[in-house]
């Protein structure tokens, strides 16, 4: 006689339970974590050299990339003034999860750090379905992926907690509609927290880094 | 999404659930899966059977259950269902939202065979 038996677990839980031993991991030591998603291309390796020297004499950071291949990014991350920089090759995967992170965080003394910023692989599907551990999620959307983007990759959309708009300087010579693709943020998160930047100019850059800044400040109180 | 790794932590959890509860066989698993949730059942079924092979999940049925998405609105607490088209509020137009249903993605329970007395005189012997 087959007998049933209730289970009720999430099928990504293994995924989640080390995403949070990580969070704790993170928590414990005083430092204040993001996971910086995008597209490739849109500017998650330019929005950090340009916050790195912006935050030199006032944090401390660490910063962990994640790419399929190369240490181009945490090269860069170095050059920018990062005080850490661990570069993790996920050999073909799309997404960084958080066995991966966990390994990188093994590398650093997290007590040094103020700000740990996670640097995930590009791609607007799979990371958002793998949960790090980290404080926040960041998205950089970039004016020549398009408007509709919000549309098309909702899962990424709905379930960040603040977002960068990255080559503002282009909306001259591209025909992008800001009001639809804010209609689309709006529905799938409401209220949430936008920088319009260009890392090129450096415009709006100032209020995204008194955003980290409020953010590292609140988590060590 | 990531059917193979999705599939091995399938896998996983209701080996370690069966165990527990004494089976001798896995015989159907149960999924609920949210609309919003990218999972291709095909895909599923083509790595269980063989992962699953030599497991006493071997051959085990997969059942998926679909929930459709519902969303929440926040400023007058309609529940509705998302018809593809626009995701504001019928009854009040708000776009302040959130996601009530269509996220799930889990494993709800499995059937199983336990040992009954006779097995268990064989696995005594």
């Amino acid at each position: 006689m087959p007998l049933n038996v209730p289970i009720v677990e999430n099928i990504l839980s293994a995924n989640d339970r080390l995403a949070q031993e990580n969070h704790a991991r993170i928590d414990a030591a005083g430092v204040f974590s993001i996971n910086l998603m995008a597209s490739p291309g849109a500017g998650k390796t330019s929005i950090i050299e340009q916050t790195l020297p912006r935050l030199a004499d006032k944090l401390r950071v660490a910063v962990v990339d994640g790419d399929i291949a190369t240490s181009l990014d945490a090269d860069r991350a170095e050059a920018a003034g990062a005080q850490a920089s661990i570069q993790i090759n996920t050999g073909g995967e799309c997404h960084l999860d958080a066995v991966m992170l966990r390994g990188a965080l093994e590398q650093l003394d997290l007590k040094q750090f103020d700000l740990l910023i996670v640097e995930n692989v590009g791609n607007l599907v799979c990371p958002a379905d793998f949960r790090l551990g980290t404080h926040k999620s960041v998205l950089i959307a970039s004016i020549p992926e398009g408007d509709d983007k919000p549309y098309k990759y909702p899962g990424m959309y709905r379930g960040v907690d603040a977002l960068v708009i990255n080559k503002i300087d282009l909306l001259p010579y591209i025909n992008f509609k800001m009001d639809f693709f804010q209609r689309g943020v709006e529905a799938l998160n409401p209220g949430i927290v936008t920088f319009p930047v260009s890392c090129r100019t450096g415009e709006g850059l100032d209020a995204w880094i008194n955003w980290l800044m409020q953010n590292v400040k609140r988590n060590g109180d | 999404m990531h059917e193979l790794p999705i599939t091995q932590s399938v896998l996983e959890i209701s080996l370690r659930h069966a165990q527990q509860a004494g089976a001798k066989r896995i015989t159907d698993l149960y999924l609920l899966i949210g609309k919003l949730s990218y999972v291709m059942d095909d895909s599923i079924q083509f790595y269980w059977d063989m992962i699953a092979k030599d497991t006493i999940a071997e051959g085990a049925t997969l059942h998926f259950q679909r929930v459709p998405v519902e969303l929440l609105c926040l400023d007058c607490s309609c529940r509705y269902p998302v018809d593809g088209e626009t995701l504001a509020c019928p009854q009040c137009a708000s776009t302040r939202v959130k996601v009530a249903a269509g996220d799930e993605f889990r494993l709800e329970s499995i059937d199983i065979e336990t040992f009954d007395q006779s097995d268990a005189n064989v696995v005594e012997k």
